[in-house]
Formats: C-alpha cells, sequence, structure tokens
C-alpha cells in the first residue's frame, strides 16, 4: 500500500509501505554504507532513529545467521529505493523484510532517497513518521533509550587476560568479541552501574562502548567515568568516546546530519597515517572545548576536521569516534584493541610493581 | 610529503593503438595522467603513436612525440629531452612492457631516468605468475594451485595431477592474448604451444579453473605514505572463465554481505601493500558462491581498462590521483575535484548502479565463433547509470547500437528452444538475450542458474524484466502501467514494439501522463556532500536535481562504444569540439556512453550527459536543455543517423543541414547531385533483389563492389569478381535486412585518394590530400594512407579541389566534409562522400596544424573561415611526411579472415611521421607490425590473378637479395617466368612458418568466398606468430621501397611541437 515519510518541515516523501507494521517514529538519518544493512539495523546506537539507505537496492543477501550485531533490529524505521524480495547469497536465512515484519518495523520502500538524503544534508536530522495516512502528526517520543538498548543484567564474557569493566551503553556484538578476542575478561555491565557496583569485580580498566542518542543524557556513565580517570585506563568508541571527553570537561555538539557510513577518511595524527572507517554518529567532540594542555586530539575526519579521537596526555584514557570493530565496514583500524590491551599491561605491572 | 623536489619533466608512455585489450581507456588515463603532472607544474614528454588520441595534442602534453615505442626510440627521446621521470603505469601494457625493456637494457640508469610510481620490482611481482604467486603466499592470500610452464609436457604432468578444466595464461600479454580453458590433452597442448609463443618470456601459468566462481574486482590505490583505500568494487555477471573485458559488469558489487566485501576488500589493501604499488591497481578475484573460500585471479599493477570503468563508474579520477602519487603526493594531500572541498583520500559511496556491457566486433565478423571465454574479444564497450539494475542493465542494451532496444530481439525470439538452451550453454555474446528468452519461455531460473553459474540474483532481476514485457503486453498502457516501465528502464521504442504501436505514440502517451525523465548527479559520495560536477543521468520518477540555466548551450553528440569502423578518432572530435564550443564562449554538453573516452570525463565539456544516444534519450536532454542546436557531424554514423528523426521532432542541427546530409547518404539523390555537378563517378546502381543485381551486372561488368545502403565502417562491402559471388551477396544482404537496397558500383581499380575539408558553404579550406598505397578495394580504414599525396598529378590534384569545393558548396557543407575519390588514369572519381568528421580528422589536424575541429564548430556556430583567417583552397603542404598505418586484433579473433578487402576489419592505426618519406613509411611499418628485415626468407602464395603482378615483385625481391619460397601453383608459375623460387606445400609452409623460418608472408587469397582452406591457415598463422603478413602486393611493395631506402640512423626523433615549427615557418614562407 502507499505509505509515507513526513518530516518535521512538512516535506512528505512517498512510496510503498512493503511491511506489516505501518507506522514509526524517530529520528531521521541516513547511512551511505553500500552492504552491511543486516548489521546497521541491529545497531543499538541506531536506536530510535528511521535509517534511510542512500544505496538504492537493498535486501540483496538477504539475512543470515552470524551478522547481528545485537539481539534485534533497535531502528523505528527502514526506508529504501527498493527491496530485493529475493534474496541471493548461500548464507541468507530469510529475506530483510521477513526479519524486519518479525521484529515490527516498519519498511517504505519506493522512495527518492537521495531527494531525502539531500533534504537531510541541507536541513540537518529532522524528525519523521513512517506513515500511510499523511496527514498523521509527528509525536515525539520520550524513551530512555540508554535503558532500551543497555543489558538488562551483568554478565561476563570470560577471558584469560586482564579484567575488563565493560559499559554496556547499547554495544554492537562485534566490540565484545573483538576486545574478547584480544584476551580480556570482560565483565558487562548496564548503562548505569555505579562505581561500587563496578568496584566489586576491581577491573583492570573500563570501557565505554557505543548507544544511541545525546551523549550528555548519560548521566550516569559520565559520573562513573570520572571517577575511574586516572584510576584505570580507559578506553571509549563512539558515544563512550564522548561521554570520555564529557568526563574530562569537553563538550559534544549534535552535528548537522552526522557521519553513518563505511567511507569516512580518518587521519590519526600521532603517526600521519590516514584510515577509511565506519561511523555512526549524529553527536561530536567540541573541538574548540578541548583542553589542549591535558588532552591531545589523536584523530580528524579528512572530509570536515571534527575531532575523531582524543588522548590524554598524561593518563591512560584514550578513545576514539569511529569504529575500529567494523561490521559493517572496513576493518582497517582494528589495532586499537590491541594498542588498549598493551596499555592495560603496561599499568596493571605498574600498579604491581607499586603494591610490592 | 610534498612532491618529489627533483623531478620537474617526466616521460609518459602511452599505449599505442586501439587494439582489443587496449583501447581508449588509456588515452583517457594518459590525459588524465599529462593534466594532473602539469597542475604540479610538471614539464610533460610523451611518446605515443596514436594519434587518434587527445593525449597526443599539444595542448595536453607540453612535448609530444609521435613515434613507435620502442627501445630505440625512447633512448632517443630520452637522450633529447633528458626527463627525471618516466611514468609507465598508465599506458597499458604498452608502457609497463617498455619500462621494463627501458630498465633491463640500462637506459633507465644511464640517462638517469627515475621510475616513477611502482617500482620495476613491484611490477615484476605483479606481473611474473610465479613471483606472484610467492609473494601471495608469503603474505597468506590463497592463489589458485598453479605451475608456470615453459614447455608442453610440464603443462600435461600438472595436468595429470589437478585435472581438468585448466585455464592457461601467457605471462606479460594484455586481453589474455594466447590464453584459454582447456579441457582435455588435445585443447592443453594447442593453448600451450601457442602461449608460449605469445609470451614475452616464454612462460605460460597453467592454472586449476574457478569456472564458475563469482569474479569480483577491486580497485585499489596506495600512496607512498602507505594509505590505501578502495575505489570501487565490481561483480562480473559472468562467473569466472569469462575475461573481464568480455563480461557484463556491474559496479558495486551487488550479491556480497559486507563480510564478504570487507573481506576482500582487506585482501586488496593487504596485497597492494605486499606489492608495494604507488597508484592504482585492480585486482581480481574468485570467490565460491557457496562458501566464504576466495582466490587471487591477478593483479594489474597499473591503471587498467577496469580503473576507467571504476572512475566512471564513481566520479573517482584514478588515473588523475595515480599520476599525483607517482610525483610524490599523499592521498590526503590530493583534493577531490568532485566535491572540490574534500581530499582523495575517501572510498566513494555509490547511490545507483552501474551496468558495462562489452561491444563484440561480430556483427562485421558474422561468421566468425561468437563464443567468449577467457581471450578478450570486445572491442569497446557502454556503460550505464540508473537507480535500478534492471533500468541499468536496458540502458546499456540500447546503448550498444546493434539494434536491440530492451531484451527482446527478433532473431532470438524466433529460434527453437533447443537452440536458446544452446545458447546458453556456452558463454556468448548474446547470451543475455538468450537467458531473457529462456525466462519468457519459463524455464526454470534454478536450471538457468545451473547451467550459466550466473547468480541468481541477477537471472531474477531479468526476470524481472521479461514479466514487464508480459505486463505491457496484456495491459492498456495507463498512466500506471506506463510509469512502471519507465521506471524499470523500458524505452519508449520496445514498448511501443512490444504494443505494435510506434514509438511517437508512446512518447506522446507518455507526455501526456506527464511521465518525464528526471536528471541526478555523479558525486562520488551518495549525496552526503554538495558537488561540484556536471555529470548526470537521468532515471524516472524521483525528483530532478539538475537545474538548467537560460544560457547559450550546445549539444554534441559522441560515438558511443569503439567498434571497428567507429573508433577513438570520434572522440577525438568530440573533445576538440566541446573545448571550441568552450572557448567560443558557449557552455558545451556532451552525451555518451563510452565509459573508456576522454568526452566521457567529468570535466572535459560543461556538462556531461552519460547517457544511450538514441532518438528518446537525445530529444529529453533536448527539451530539458533547450540548448542553440545540436552537433551531429563529429560522433561519427551513431549521431549522423540520428539526425533524419530528430530533424523531425523539431530538433535544430548546428552545421550540415538534414537535407544535405541525407543527398550525401542517399544513393540516387547523390548520383543525381553529382551528375548535376559534371562529376565523375564509377557508374552503378541498387538492386532489391537478385533479378535487379544481374540486370546491372550485365550493364557493368565485372568486378564490381557491392554493399547495403547507409553503412559504416564499410559493413559487408565486398568485391565480386562472378556472377555467382554477386547472387550468393545479394541473398545474403537482402535476408538480413529485407527491402533495403543493395549498392552495386563498378570497381574502379585505381588510386585512392581521401580529402578531410572545412566548409562554410562559400569558402572550402582543404588541409591536405591522403594517398592511399592500397588501390581501391581495399577499405580506407584498413589501407596505409599517406600525406602529402606523392603520385598525383597537378591535374588530378586541382581536379581533387575543384570537386571538394564544388560538392561541399553544393551540400551548403558548414563545417566538416570527408571525400573519397579513385583516380585512374588521369580521371578522378568520387567514391563516396561522408559530410562530417571522418577517422582521419585528428591525423590530420596534427600533420597540417591546421585545427579543422575548432574552425567546424566555429562555422557551425555561423562564422565564417575568412573570419578567422583562413582561405579557402589547399593549405600548404607539409615539408615533412605523414603516414597512417591500420593496426589489427587478429590474434584475438579466431577464426576471422583477415585479409584486406572493402570490408574494414583494423581496430586501430598508427602514424609514422618523419622528414624522409622513407622514414614516414618505415615507422609505419614498424609500429604496424609489418617491418620486414633488409634480408630474410619471404615466403609467397598468390592468387592467380595477381600473378603477372607478383613478377614484379618477385624481380625487386629477387634484386634486394630476399631468399624467396612459394607454395605449388605460385612456385610453378614463377619458374615459368624464369624466376628462382624454394618450392614447397602449403602444408609444409605452415609448419616452417610456425618454427619461425619466415620473415615475411605475401599471401593474396583466391577470391571466390568459398572457404579457402589452406590460404586463411596460412594467413592465420602468420597473424597468430606475429609474421609480418601482406594480402595487398601494394602494400608489400611500399614496404619493401621503405625497406631498402630508409636510412635507419637518419630516421629523424623531432617532436610535434618540432614537426609544427616546421610546418609553421613553411606556411610562413609559402604565404610571402
Amino acid at each position: 500500500m502507499k505509505g509515507y515519510l513526513k518530516l518535521e518541515d512538512g516535506s512528505i516523501f512517498e512510496g510503498e509501505l512493503i511491511s506489516k507494521n505501518k507506522k514509526g517514529y524517530g529520528e531521521v538519518v541516513f547511512t551511505t554504507g553500500m552492504t552491511g544493512y543486516q548489521e546497521a539495523i541491529t545497531d543499538p546506537s541506531y536506536a530510535g532513529q528511521i535509517v534511510v539507505m542512500t544505496y538504492p537496492l537493498i535486501g540483496n543477501y538477504g539475512i543470515n545467521k552470524y551478522d547481528f550485531e545485537s539481539e534485534k533490529p533497535h531502528i523505528r524505521g527502514f526506508v529504501v529505493r527498493e527491496y530485493c524480495d529475493k534474496p541471493s547469497n548461500f548464507q541468507s536465512e530469510e529475506s530483510l523484510l521477513s526479519y524486519l515484519d518479525k521484529h515490527n518495523i516498519p519498511v517504505l520502500s519506493g522512495i527518492d532517497t537521495r531527494a531525502l538524503t539531500k533534504k537531510l544534508r541541507e536541513n540537518g536530522t529532522m524528525r519523521g513518521i513512517i506513515t500511510c495516512n499523511p496527514d498523521d502528526d509527528i509525536e515525539f517520543d520520550q524513551t530512555n533509550l540508554l535503558e532500551e538498548v543497555s543489558t538488562k543484567r551483568s554478565y561476563r564474557i570470560a577471558g584469560i587476560g586482564p579484567k575488563l569493566a565493560f559499559i554496556d551503553l547499547g554495544t554492537k556484538k562485534s566490540i565484545l568479541k573483538m576486545l574478547n578476542s584480544v584476551g580480556f575478561d570482560i565483565y558487562v555491565f548496564p548503562y548505569n552501574a555505579s562505581y561500587d557496583d563496578v568496584m566489586q569485580i576491581n577491573p583492570d580498566a573500563i570501557f565505554l562502548s557505543n548507544g544511541p542518542g545525546d551523549p550528555k543524557d548519560a548521566v550516569d556513565a559520565i559520573e562513573l567515568t570520572k571517577h575511574f580517570i586516572g584510576m584505570k585506563p580507559v578506553l571509549g568508541i563512539c558515544l563512550g568516546h564522548q561521554i570520555i571527553a564529557l568526563a574530562l570537561g569537553c563538550n559534544t555538539v549534535k552535528m548537522k546530519f552526522g557521519h553513518r557510513g563505511a567511507n569516512q577518511p580518518v587521519k590519526d595524527l600521532l603517526t600521519n597515517k590516514d584510515y577509511i572507517t565506519s561511523q555512526n554518529h549524529g553527536y561530536a567532540v567540541e573541538e574548540e572545548s578541548i583542553d589542549k594542555d591535558k588532552i591531545t586530539v589523536t584523530h580528524i575526519n579528512l572530509n570536515d576536521g571534527t575531532v575523531e579521537g582524543i588522548m590524554h596526555k598524561f593518563l591512560p584514557v584514550f578513545s576514539v569516534q569511529y569504529h575500529p570493530e567494523a561490521c559493517p565496514g572496513p576493518r582497517d583500524s582494528t589495532d586499537i584493541f590491541d594498542k588498549f590491551m598493551d596499555i592495560v599491561m603496561v599499568y596493571k605491572r605498574r600498579f604491581y610493581f607499586a603494591e610490592v | 610529503m610534498p612532491k618529489y623536489k627533483d623531478i620537474s619533466k617526466v616521460l609518459v608512455i602511452g599505449s599505442g593503438p586501439i587494439i582489443i585489450g587496449q583501447a581508449a581507456e588509456f588515452d583517457y588515463s594518459g590525459t588524465q595522467a599529462c593534466k594532473s603532472l602539469k597542475e604540479e607544474g610538471v614539464q610533460v614528454v610523451l611518446v605515443n603513436n596514436n594519434p587518434a588520441t587527445i593525449m597526443t595534442d599539444t595542448d595536453i602534453a607540453d612535448i609530444v612525440y609521435i613515434e613507435n615505442p620502442t627501445v630505440e626510440v625512447v633512448e632517443k627521446i630520452i637522450a633529447k629531452e633528458r626527463p627525471d621521470g618516466i611514468l609507465a603505469t598508465l599506458g597499458g601494457q604498452t608502457g609497463l612492457n617498455l619500462a621494463v625493456k627501458l630498465k633491463e637494457a640500462g637506459i633507465l640508469d644511464k640517462y638517469n631516468v627515475k621510475l616513477l610510481g611502482t617500482s620495476f620490482e613491484s611490477i615484476k611481482t605483479a606481473e611474473d605468475r610465479e613471483l606472484f604467486k610467492r609473494k601471495m603466499q608469503e603474505i597468506g592470500e590463497p592463489v589458485a594451485e598453479s605451475l608456470t610452464v615453459t614447455n608442453v609436457e610440464d603443462a600435461l604432468k600438472f595436468a595429470k595431477n589437478y585435472g581438468y578444466p585448466l585455464i592457461i595464461r601467457p605471462a606479460y600479454t594484455l586481453g589474455g592474448t594466447g590464453g584459454g580453458i582447456a579441457h582435455n590433452d588435445e585443447e592443453l597442448i594447442s593453448i600451450v604451444d601457442l602461449g608460449l609463443k605469445k609470451s614475452m618470456v616464454g612462460e605460460v601459468l597453467v592454472e586449476k579453473s574457478l569456472y564458475g566462481w563469482k569474479e569480483i574486482e577491486f580497485e585499489v590505490m596506495r600512496d607512498a605514505a602507505d594509505n590505501c583505500i578502495t575505489i570501487c568494487s565490481m561483480e562480473n555477471f559472468d562467473p569466472v572463465g569469462v575475461h573481464t573485458g568480455d563480461s557484463i559488469v556491474v559496479a558495486p558489487a551487488q550479491t556480497l554481505s559486507d563480510y564478504e566485501y570487507q573481506m576482500l576488500r582487506s585482501a586488496s589493501i593487504k596485497i597492494i601493500r605486499a606489492l608495494k604499488i604507488e597508484g592504482g591497481c585492480n585486482i581480481q578475484f574468485a570467490l565460491d558462491p557457496q562458501s566464504h573460500k576466495y582466490y587471487v585471479i591477478e593483479v594489474n599493477p597499473r591503471v587498467s581498462r577496469s580503473s576507467a570503468l571504476a572512475s566512471k563508474a564513481t566520479g573517482y579520477p584514478i588515473a588523475k590521483v595515480a599520476a599525483k602519487i607517482a610525483i610524490g603526493l599523499r592521498l590526503d594531500e590530493i583534493k577531490n575535484p568532485v566535491t572540490g572541498k574534500t581530499t582523495a583520500f575517501f572510498e566513494p559511496a555509490l547511490d545507483y548502479v552501474v551496468t558495462k556491457i562489452p561491444r563484440w566486433p561480430f556483427d562485421k565478423f558474422y561468421t566468425t565463433d561468437r563464443k567468449i571465454g577467457t581471450q578478450m574479444k570486445a572491442t569497446g564497450e557502454v556503460m550505464a547509470i540508473e537507480r535500478s539494475f534492471e533500468a541499468s542493465l536496458l540502458k546499456a542494451v540500447r546503448s550498444l547500437e546493434i539494434k536491440a532496444y530492451g531484451l527482446r530481439l527478433d532473431s532470438v525470439r524466433g529460434m527453437g528452444t533447443k537452440e536458446i538452451l544452446e545458447g546458453i550453454s556456452v558463454p556468448n555474446d548474446m547470451r543475455l538475450f538468450y537467458i531473457a528468452e529462456a525466462l519468457r519461455r519459463d524455464i526454470d531460473i534454478n536450471y538457468i542458474n545451473d547451467v550459466t553459474k550466473i547468480d541468481k540474483w541477477f537471472l531474477n532481476k531479468l526476470s524481472n524484466i521479461v514479466n514487464m514485457e508480459k505486463e505491457i503486453e496484456e495491459n492498456e498502457l495507463s498512466k500506471e502501467i506506463l510509469k512502471k516501465a519507465k521506471r524499470m528502464g523500458f524505452s519508449d521504442r520496445e514498448i511501443a514494439t512490444i504494443k505494435g504501436i510506434k514509438e511517437e505514440d508512446v512518447r506522446t502517451l507518455r507526455k501526456k501522463y506527464g511521465i518525464y525523465p528526471s536528471y541526478k548527479m555523479v558525486d562520488t559520495c551518495a549525496a552526503e556532500f554538495e558537488s561540484v560536477t556536471q555529470y548526470i543521468y537521468s532515471t524516472y520518477g524521483e525528483e530532478d536535481e539538475v537545474e538548467t540555466h537560460d544560457i547559450p548551450k550546445v549539444i554534441v553528440i559522441g560515438s558511443g562504444p569503439i567498434r571497428i569502423g567507429q573508433g577513438i578518432e570520434f572522440d577525438y572530435c568530440s573533445v576538440k569540439a566541446l573545448w571550441a564550443l568552450k572557448e567560443a564562449g558557449i557552455k558545451s554538453i556532451i552525451i555518451n556512453n563510452n565509459p573508456e573516452t576522454v568526452s566521457t570525463d567529468f570535466d572535459t565539456g560543461d556538462r556531461l550527459y552519460f547517457e544511450p544516444i538514441t532518438l528518446e534519450d537525445v530529444l529529453n536532454i533536448y527539451e530539458k536543455e533547450k540548448p542553440l542546436g545540436v552537433m551531429v557531424m563529429f560522433g561519427g554514423q551513431t549521431a549522423i543517423n540520428l539526425t533524419e528523426e530528430l530533424v523531425k521532432n523539431g530538433v535544430k542541427i548546428l552545421g550540415t543541414s538534414f537535407k544535405s546530409i541525407d543527398i550525401s547518404e542517399d544513393r540516387e539523390k547523390f548520383s543525381k547531385l553529382l551528375k548535376e555537378l559534371n562529376i565523375n563517378q564509377p557508374k552503378g546502381g541498387y538492386a532489391l533483389t537478385v533479378e535487379d543485381a544481374k540486370d546491372i551486372a550485365l550493364k557493368l561488368g565485372f568486378p564490381l563492389l557491392v554493399r547495403p545502403s547507409y553503412v559504416i565502417g564499410g559493413q559487408s562491402m565486398e568485391k565480386v569478381n562472378t556472377l555467382q559471388e554477386l547472387i550468393d551477396y545479394v541473398k545474403h544482404a537482402t535476408e538480413v535486412s529485407p527491402g533495403k537496397p543493395v549498392l552495386i558500383d563498378k570497381y574502379i581499380d585505381g588510386r585512392e585518394v581521401e580529402v578531410d575539408a572545412v566548409s562554410d558553404g562559400e569558402c572550402v579550406l582543404i588541409p591536405g590530400i591522403m594517398e592511399h598505397i592500397e588501390r581501391t578495394g581495399v577499405h580506407s580504414g584498413d589501407s596505409f594512407s599517406i600525406y602529402p599525396a606523392r603520385n598525383l598529378t597537378e591535374r588530378e590534384i586541382n581536379t581533387i579541389i575543384e570537386y571538394t569545393e564544388k560538392i561541399s558548396k553544393a551540400l551548403n557543407i558548414k563545417g566538416l566534409i570527408n571525400i573519397q575519390f579513385a583516380v585512374k588514369e588521369g580521371t578522378v572519381y568520387v567514391l563516396e562522400v561522408n559530410p562530417r568528421a571522418s577517422r582521419t580528422v585528428p591525423i590530420m589536424s596534427k600533420a597540417t596544424g591546421v585545427p579543422m575541429v575548432k574552425l567546424a564548430v566555429e562555422v557551425a556556430l555561423g562564422k565564417k573561415l575568412k573570419e578567422l583567417g583562413y582561405k579557402g583552397g589547399l593549405w600548404p603542404q607539409t615539408p615533412y611526411t605523414v603516414v597512417k598505418a591500420p593496426v589489427f586484433s587478429m590474434e584475438k579473433l579466431t577464426d576471422v579472415e583477415v585479409s584486406l578487402s572493402p570490408e574494414m576489419k583494423s581496430t586501430g592505426e598508427i602514424m609514422g611521421i618523419d622528414l624522409s618519406y622513407e622514414g614516414a613509411l618505415y615507422k609505419a611499418l614498424e609500429g604496424a607490425g609489418l617491418k620486414i628485415p633488409k634480408k630474410g626468407k619471404i615466403l609467397l602464395s598468390i592468387a592467380e590473378r595477381d600473378f603477372q603482378e607478383a613478377v614484379s615483385l618477385v624481380e625487386k625481391l629477387q634484386s634486394l637479395g630476399y631468399e624467396i619460397y612459394a607454395t605449388y601453383r605460385t612456385g610453378k608459375y614463377f619458374s615459368l617466368m624464369g624466376i628462382h623460387a624454394n618450392i614447397m606445400s602449403l602444408d609444409h609452409a605452415i609448419k616452417l612458418l610456425k618454427n619461425g623460418y619466415f620473415d615475411a608472408v605475401v599471401n593474396t587469397p583466391t577470391k571466390g568466398k568459398k572457404p579457402d582452406n589452406a590460404g586463411f591457415k596460412l594467413r592465420r598463422t602468420a597473424v597468430e606468430y606475429r609474421i609480418p603478413l601482406f594480402t595487398s602486393i601494394d602494400t608489400i611493395k611500399a614496404a619493401l621501397n621503405a625497406v631498402s631506402k630508409v636510412n635507419i640512423n637518419g630516421l629523424s626523433v623531432l617532436s610535434m611541437n618540432e614537426y609544427q615549427e616546421i610546418q609553421k615557418d613553411n606556411v610562413k614562407n609559402l604565404v610571402l
């Protein structure tokens, strides 16, 4: 049936509602990744958002059981130019639509996604509604996104290395997998874990995951991070990066339309090397707010110069805005997990000597 | 890292003539590279013997040598110019091979020339199969089980161990020359034997076949600081087993999950790092459709056809960036010219689907084997951009100009199902249409997938197209249906054919419903950033984001895919026309669909519409842009053929009017005109039936030249000597295109002369007169031609000038005109008139220094030649000589008759230029692979009718000290004439030929069009073993002249800049 995407500014895009669920609200964002829709829709960072794919043919390789980034899709709606109902890939278990239908996600197909993307680029990210009635109003929902996507209970992913307190703000499975594969003994905590909760395991290091929404809403995590800075090595990715920056006294700002895709060029200012990275963020650390006496900007985006990574000059704290774990996207910068392990080991030894 | 400080002058090697496997894409990459280096303040010296290229214009490179890229010549150029560096990775395999030879000969070191970009060692590693295999094993990238062999026995041993099928690839060749798939010992022996002879180093690789796996390509770039990006992934519609140049290719890859995509992307980056490539490279993978197992098939350590395609598919200018990397810049120091803001370090994101379809020469060689495989056979390709695969494919199909406007071909639809299934089972040029027909006949997709190994994703899409056909057929053309069909890419014409109505009816209906195309931009970033380019494609049912402005602008129609008869020359003309428009202060718009060319570089014109060149597509753009008019004279027959319909639809043609075009193309009207002007022409007539033909033959007498009306490149033109031949020909022709007359002319056995002129309707400027070495009856595109003409009397020259002026004025030519003459015993006949740019415009512009295209554009815009500073008449002739030689790709096309005839067969051309006539001819022969040694063994096998003429040739050969060998009949005749020749059987001669015993072969084919097996085999063997073969006595005579008289050490090594200075002085002196 005919369906519409209506934006805050009143503009309406007409297409076909092909899903069972015919309605969804959210912040409308676009991603330029040409592959990786399965990873994207199950990436909890997209919670609360209607995702627009700029690549026009979506669903080509179906859904397989290996490439989920979490238990279920967290998007509020999915907008494509053309949906492929006959996937072709040896791993495909079901079609994209059947999967999204199972989880009640509205899917709008036949949309001029390029025109929509240009609108979002020019006007900035807007709220919108997928509906079969263009007269419907766009609702503002007040869901606590972190609560929605974070783990409800603590759990452990055993490893033979140092103990890592992992604050789950809506993590992608790949991050856990990468950290575990470099040897961390991971204890996953919910987004609102307190200092005492975490100290129960006496971790060797703290990690802050990716996640949805405005970093300033993650008040518990910011507080927690403040406690650990200077005490334990701390690493953050994406939302985790923004939280570390806030904990260090920097500011974050909402970007016009964010960075979402698998082709974001990043320069490592320490090594003068460039990487293509996977990204998914709508907020960024404000460059002017960084205290350059204490904090070094380690990475910048080559397209717009925004901050992509920071490091404390004296303390074992660093973070990156992009997704080194890839999935979807390029695997060019996975060595950051090794680097984290190295740092943790160094500090572990130091603490050991200090205690002795 | 800024550019290297010690590099201020760079030698760029071009790729030479257009041959199968190495086409216009290297003019595109070379031109980009030259411009890119100049931007960085580097002086560019270029060597390329292909005069039809844009890059050999002195406004692209600073100093241009149109010389053969041999070690000897290039050493002289290096000694003269003393460049600091040499850039060899942008001139195809030719450039790469030359660089290797220069290095090995110690010349680069001797003159302290730095090899820029990828290092010598890296080139070696990527090109040498064994080194490459070892390197891949070292970094843990899988390569298929294989063995490099230098003899047939080892290949057989390998086969015993690993079984069949096996792929055979010779080392250091291009387009897979000499490769193939062997299914048994017999095939293995013959392919390996040939491959060993083709390889520059006498090695071939025998490899386990991965037939049926997915073939995926990545274009990768790396700078000297080790920063790497992938530009584009491409997926071959045809799985492994079909050369990627002969495959339908889509970008980006469609059936890969992110995991698979990233797996291959990571492997690509690992490989480019391991090979330490500085610049661009192409990596091909075979991916198992049933697992994540993959193999690296090959790496091209240079820009390639695929990189040209990737550049056009994404908007990312690979060659331009590669050139900058070669002189030391980092990717993040190079600006992205598309956005104008970001850097070259990024990966393009596409929001459309690109489809490339090869253009094969089988319409010309209709008797040949149409199978495709590991050896490339396509001469060119088309590309299309749309928002869905179906629409992208359909656009590409109609860009091919094979009279297909969709997937329905009458010839295929008339076949039996058995034939269709056979057509599917073996890869061939028509397979796409066979598959569509099979789907129409409800053949199961699983079955097709099983037989073809083409991914079901593609087959399902074809099925969508076929279903849409049915929907159109079975329903009223409602707004809904029409909208759906247009969105899926159906052309008005295809819809009309399905409904049995006229194309214009569909167009009218479509407009009534308000269904118009909308236009989108290619911006490298899927709209994430604003872009400054004007690179545009059409789609339906979406927002039109392309604004038009009310300013003076002109549309130039390009020439579509490269094919025999319509080559890069027409792209040269289109590009020059765009530049001339810019200079005249008019916005230039180009419509073209050939991804290999300079004209489809987004900054060549002010606006590029990457679209099919059909009436519908051109009209749509015309109606959107509302230009001053359309120029059809530069895009070869493609553009000319559209003129009538365009004019009928109210399009304004700039330049020569349609009426004049029609007169010159219409046999009867043209004949009448010549009669009125009192100009000689061969007597002739036309026949609609065999009976007509007989009557005409009776009147004119044999030999006759026969051809269908409205031709390009002398398609199917033949010389017939007997009534039976004539009957056979007319029968076939009327079958192929019923209702279309066959033209029959008296054959004039004379000298052929050609003229290109610029006319404003009153004043006619003739830059020069060219004379062909071969007499009439050999297609002008396949002849050696000499400028200035040498064997014409003053009276003949004056007649030629007079005729040219008369015809140009009578036709009110406003722009370019090409006239072909035959001169016999002092009489000048007009054979043909083309009221458009011809194949020889680039070479004549370069030879004479007259900017022909620019003048033509100005004239078409309303200027007079006088205002432009030119007078009419013949331009002062140059004190140096230019010889154009045809270049063939016969090695790649098995089973094709190679002898010269009225039907054009060459794919490219080269130019020899020298202060002396012999020198120019010698250079041309060398460039064309027809250089014969001063002494040696010549094999003659002559047709009876040429015996008499051959006598003088043999006497000459003898007097020059050649050893003469002859086949039985030829030898017998010679001994009758008292000439000694070593006589042998044809079979024995072929055997000796294979062993490299002869230095040249002279063979004139016996006529009769009956399968001439032995002679055919002789000619094919000579071609395949690269022995100079002469099928016209005229050519060998000229060659002997050149070889015997030329002073090899006295050949001039002058740049085109120097020649132009010489000519400038010459013109000045003559005027004073």
